[in-house]
């Protein structure tokens, strides 16, 4: 994750017109309102499409449910000790989609204190997860991406590969506040992609990040595995930004439902035990 | 309509004055600095505004207006001086217009007020608190002066009270923080950071200025702009993209190596609590004063910068 100033990273033609195809409000630098470099962008896609297209065998599926417009928030699970499954999401959405969309993730307040990759992320328009952030992008008619496990989400071990751990619910009294829609999606394989035995998480305080995770080969490289994506669809919640904890918890315990049955369905279809005509969108 | 101006004789109180004066209205002006020959028709009076002298000016000259632009902003300003003038000199100014019955007052305060920091989100409301307090200290007199200002809604209801939180102005003047920053041929960054900053021309941050006096509130009879309301120019660019635009060399230096390097090898002089403003953005949302008064800035991005490279070529 090296800014292409300092390491020119190829751009591909094709990558580019895609970039040149997202709706986004790009000034004659290349850069739109919220810092998002046109060029940063077609590097970064140019790079993970080689994963996408060729490193991993990814399948996605329900892609007619993200909205080719407006706003709308992904909503999923974490899988895989490094945020493979953000990746892996935004690739879809910007490869899969007519026009392209670029998702923009809630990230990781530590992001934005470490070099290089507070530079970048901030290019590639994955800023910090503030609600303020939320709101605005939402209201600027965006497409978010969201992991309400957080931290802990990314921190599931391999045998946890496929569990959903606590939800916040901070994103759905904001969905309900912008009246967006929710896309349920599940992220099958990154547990196998990067199979984490063990986090140290005093090894990470030392380099300023949450943990670092360790697999039988130690490094956390991904793997060339199968990756199975399944958007469900989208989920429009009524009621107040307002209302009570009880209230909003059922709305949370309805998207977890949703998600859960997706993760079951695409491990499934992960292991062949269903076929893609067979899945169940919600 | 006769309006006072302190700080006066500094860049931007100068624009403010001529542009009043073009626009018919009687111009007086307060500084500690002397405005050798002012347009005729200014008058400058060569008061501190803590002082005496200048409450006379309120008393005999009697404004119906005030724009007060006398802070302090240079870091490197013994800092209890600086203290006294944006603290004390607010305070003094706010309660002469309350005295002598000033009808409207323009606070001309500074988006740096926001601070800077890693957890800070892009385009800061005017609702929310100073975090400059906590990430730049050397700051914390003009938040002060800023929330002080504001405080006169309440105090003096009579008085229309204005504060604009301006961005950073840049163009053919050089003057201000980040014409300083730019000055030199080489501008430093921190290795890894490249935040956005967001600036406003010279002309365009005077323009916003006699836009919020001149505003008449339809529906409240007539009255004067009331409230806090940023003010930005053109969207924020990258600062590699600025320092590129402005002619200049950018220096990514390591954040250790940054403190050390700066004032030195023709690098800027910087305080401190600058470091998180070269690494983090401070960018406000300006949608407030654009609804309220339907200003907009008429210099993009480009052309405020292309100024700025032409004025201090020619030098």
């Amino acid at each position: 994750m090296i800014p292409a100033s300092l390491i020119p990273l190829p751009i591909d033609p094709q990558v580019a017109a895609r970039v040149d195809a997202l709706e986004l409000p790009f000034n004659r630098h290349g850069v739109d309102p919220y810092g998002i470099d046109k060029r940063e962008l077609a590097r970064l896609y140019t790079l993970i499409g080689w994963f996408y297209r060729r490193y991993f065998d990814v399948e996605v599926l329900g892609t007619g449910h993200v909205p080719p417009r407006g706003r709308a928030m992904l909503v999923g699970n974490h899988s895989g000790g490094v945020a493979l499954d953000a990746v892996m999401v935004i690739a879809s959405a910007f490869f899969e989609l007519e026009p392209p969309r670029l998702a923009q993730g809630m990230v990781e307040k530590f992001i934005q204190k470490v070099p290089f990759l507070a530079w970048f992320t901030s290019r590639i328009g994955q800023l910090t997860g503030l609600p303020e952030h939320c709101v605005r992008l939402l209201e600027d008619e965006r497409l978010l991406l969201v992991f309400p496990e957080g931290a802990r989400g990314t921190a599931k071990l391999y045998r946890e590969r496929d569990s959903l751990v606590g939800f916040g619910t901070g994103f759905v009294r904001l969905a309900l506040q912008t009246s967006t829609p929710i896309v349920p999606f599940a992220f099958v394989g990154g547990g196998e992609a990067i199979p984490t035995v063990a986090n140290l998480y005093r090894a990470g305080k030392l380099l300023g990040v949450p943990y670092l995770p360790v697999t039988p080969y130690v490094a956390p490289v991904p793997l060339p595995v199968s990756l199975k994506l399944v958007y469900g669809r989208p989920m429009m919640l009524q009621g107040s930004p307002s209302d009570s904890d009880e209230v909003i918890a059922g709305h949370v315990a309805a998207i977890k439902n949703r998600i859960a049955s997706l993760l079951t369905q695409g491990r499934a279809l992960r292991e062949g035990r269903l076929s893609s005509t067979e899945i169940d969108f919600g | 309509m006769k309006v006072l101006v302190t700080g006066i004789a500094g860049a931007i109180g100068r624009l403010v004055a001529t542009r009043l004066l073009d626009a018919g209205h009687e111009v007086i002006g307060i500084d500690r600095r002397p405005w050798y020959h002012p347009p005729d028709g200014i008058r400058v009076f060569q008061h501190d505004i803590r002082k005496r002298p200048a409450e006379d000016v309120f008393r005999t000259q009697l404004p119906e207006a005030l724009i007060h632009m006398a802070t302090v902003t240079h870091l490197t300003h013994r800092s209890e001086d600086r203290f006294r003038i944006n603290l004390g000199g607010t305070q003094a100014v706010f309660d002469h217009c309350h005295t002598y019955g000033v009808k409207r007052a323009i606070f001309v305060g500074r988006h740096t007020y926001y601070g800077a920091g890693p957890d800070s989100a892009l385009y800061h409301t005017e609702s929310e608190p100073p975090m400059a307090v906590h990430t730049f200290p050397e700051l914390s007199d003009l938040v002060a002066a800023d929330l002080y200002a504001g405080s006169a809604l309440w105090r003096y209801p009579e008085v229309d009270t204005a504060v604009l939180r301006i961005c950073y102005t840049l163009g053919p003047l050089r003057q201000g923080t980040l014409a300083s920053f730019l000055r030199g041929p080489r501008v430093p960054m921190v290795l890894g950071f490249d935040p956005l900053f967001q600036f406003v021309h010279e002309l365009d941050a005077a323009d916003a200025i006699c836009t919020a006096l001149g505003h008449r509130d339809g529906g409240n009879d007539g009255r004067g702009l009331r409230g806090v309301f940023n003010v930005a120019g053109p969207p924020p660019v990258p600062l590699s993209v600025m320092i590129r635009q402005a002619g200049r060399v950018a220096v990514p230096l390591p954040e250790l190596a940054f403190n050390l390097l700066l004032g030195r090898f023709g690098l800027p002089r910087l305080p401190p609590g600058a470091l998180e403003h070269v690494k983090h953005p401070v960018v406000i949302d300006s949608s407030a004063f654009h609804g309220a008064t339907g200003w907009q800035a008429k210099h993009d991005e480009d052309t405020t910068l292309h100024d700025f490279r032409v004025a201090t070529d020619a030098r």
